[in-house]
């Protein structure tokens, strides 16, 4: 059999072409078994989540702890003895520390002043910058600097980025430092760097986070920064209020009226 | 062909070599028939099952994706709504992970990491966690 260059061609062409188009074919199958995602109709939303928290009405009770405790009990954050490898989403700084500032005229009553910190979910993050695997990034719809446990690589560039110190890696297996545990939260591993997430599960619920939830005073408030009738919007316009080192020009979204 | 005897003893030797595990799982007893998992307490998968045979890690790591990266946590299949999620959907029916997950997953050798973060509703992760803790604890367990 003899076959000249022109039917060679156009024979293997419509070979190529139609094995492309089975192929096609065949993947729609595929895809029409996935369905279509969407978010919980009652999800929490907003263009820019924030926090304000008054430090006036926090602490009034002796070492009241519950936005901690409930923090970290809904989110299985391990209770490490050795201060050095210590994983905390919220805790209690010192207001040197929180704000570091240095006078030669301090203001005893500040300087006694113990401020919750936890991460500012910056409009700028540098940790997000670093990442080198995106693990951490700052989500577009709502502004929270968000965590992917399945991608962090456990480099700690994050950790050394964040001037806040918001930030825990996992030097052992957080599982053995937990007495109880949230079924419907997962727990960390070992090598793997953790932070708060503005209870990115809950908003999508449609429930507050859960700090702002334990706490008795309504010292935490929590709302869109974008709407100017807002609650954390009024609170700012009306009371002075301070950012953790905004010097850096990182932008933190959580406020503190002090 | 004075080296017939030689040749002769040696293919032996070589195909019982080579031939060894056959006849070893064999006379140990070892079945190599698919396990038998624990039947779902559902009427019906999400997906056609051979298709969640074939493709369930792909799906999971979709799940996976639309829920951290893209903030869906429901989808919709045929009318149906599910939540996306591995501990509370999937564990709904088959409720056992050990009859499950894991026996299905020892016969064909592979090893996910799904459940070094993601709980197991039935505990026994969380048992040998406190156990590992306790010996932590004594200075037994190396950390």
């Amino acid at each position: 059999m003899s076959m000249d260059r022109k039917s060679f061609l156009k024979i293997t062409g419509c070979a190529v072409a139609g094995a492309i188009a089975g192929n096609k074919l065949a993947g729609i199958d595929v895809e029409a078994q996935d369905g279509s995602a969407a978010a919980y109709p009652d999800a929490k939303t907003a263009k820019r989540w924030g926090m304000v928290i008054d430090t006036r009405k926090c602490l009034k009770a002796e070492g009241c702890d519950k936005c901690m405790a409930a923090c970290h009990e809904v989110h299985n954050v391990p209770e490490v003895p050795t201060k050095e490898h210590e994983v905390k989403w919220i805790w209690k700084e010192s207001y040197e520390h929180a704000f570091a500032k240095e006078t030669e005229y301090p203001n005893e009553e500040l300087e006694q002043l113990d401020v919750l910190v936890f991460c500012n979910h910056c409009d700028e993050p540098p940790c997000v910058r670093v990442c080198p695997t995106q693990a951490t990034w700052k989500r577009d719809s709502d502004g929270i600097v968000m965590m992917d446990w399945h991608r962090c690589i456990g480099c700690r560039y994050c950790v050394a980025a964040c001037p806040y110190g918001s930030r825990s890696f996992n030097w052992s297996d957080p599982r053995a430092h937990l007495d109880e545990t949230n079924l419907n939260y997962p727990t960390r591993t070992k090598g793997v760097v953790e932070k708060c997430t503005f209870c990115d599960e809950r908003l999508a619920k449609g429930l507050m986070p859960a700090c702002v939830e334990a706490c008795p005073e309504g010292a935490m408030v929590f709302g869109d920064l974008s709407d100017p009738n807002s609650e954390v919007r009024q609170l700012i316009r009306e009371q002075r209020t301070e950012r953790r080192k905004p010097e850096l020009g990182t932008k933190p979204e959580v406020f503190y009226i002090l | 062909m004075s080296d017939r005897g030689r040749i002769i003893i040696g293919l032996v030797v070589f195909l019982g070599l080579i031939t060894f595990p056959i006849w070893y799982n064999s006379a140990a007893g070892t079945d190599s028939a698919a396990p038998e998992l624990q039947k779902a307490k559902g009427e019906e998968c999400i997906y056609p099952v051979d298709y969640m045979r074939d493709n369930h890690m792909d799906v999971l790591m979709e799940w996976r994706d639309e829920v951290v990266r893209n903030g869906n946590r429901v989808l919709k299949v045929g009318g149906k709504t599910y939540e996306m999620s591995l501990t509370t959907t999937c564990i709904g029916c088959h409720t056992e992970k050990a009859e499950f997950c894991d026996k299905c997953h020892d016969y064909a050798a592979v090893t996910p990491y799904c459940w070094d973060c993601h709980v197991d509703p039935s505990g026994a992760a969380l048992v040998e966690a406190r156990v590992h803790r306790t010996s932590a604890l004594t200075g037994e367990g190396g950390e």
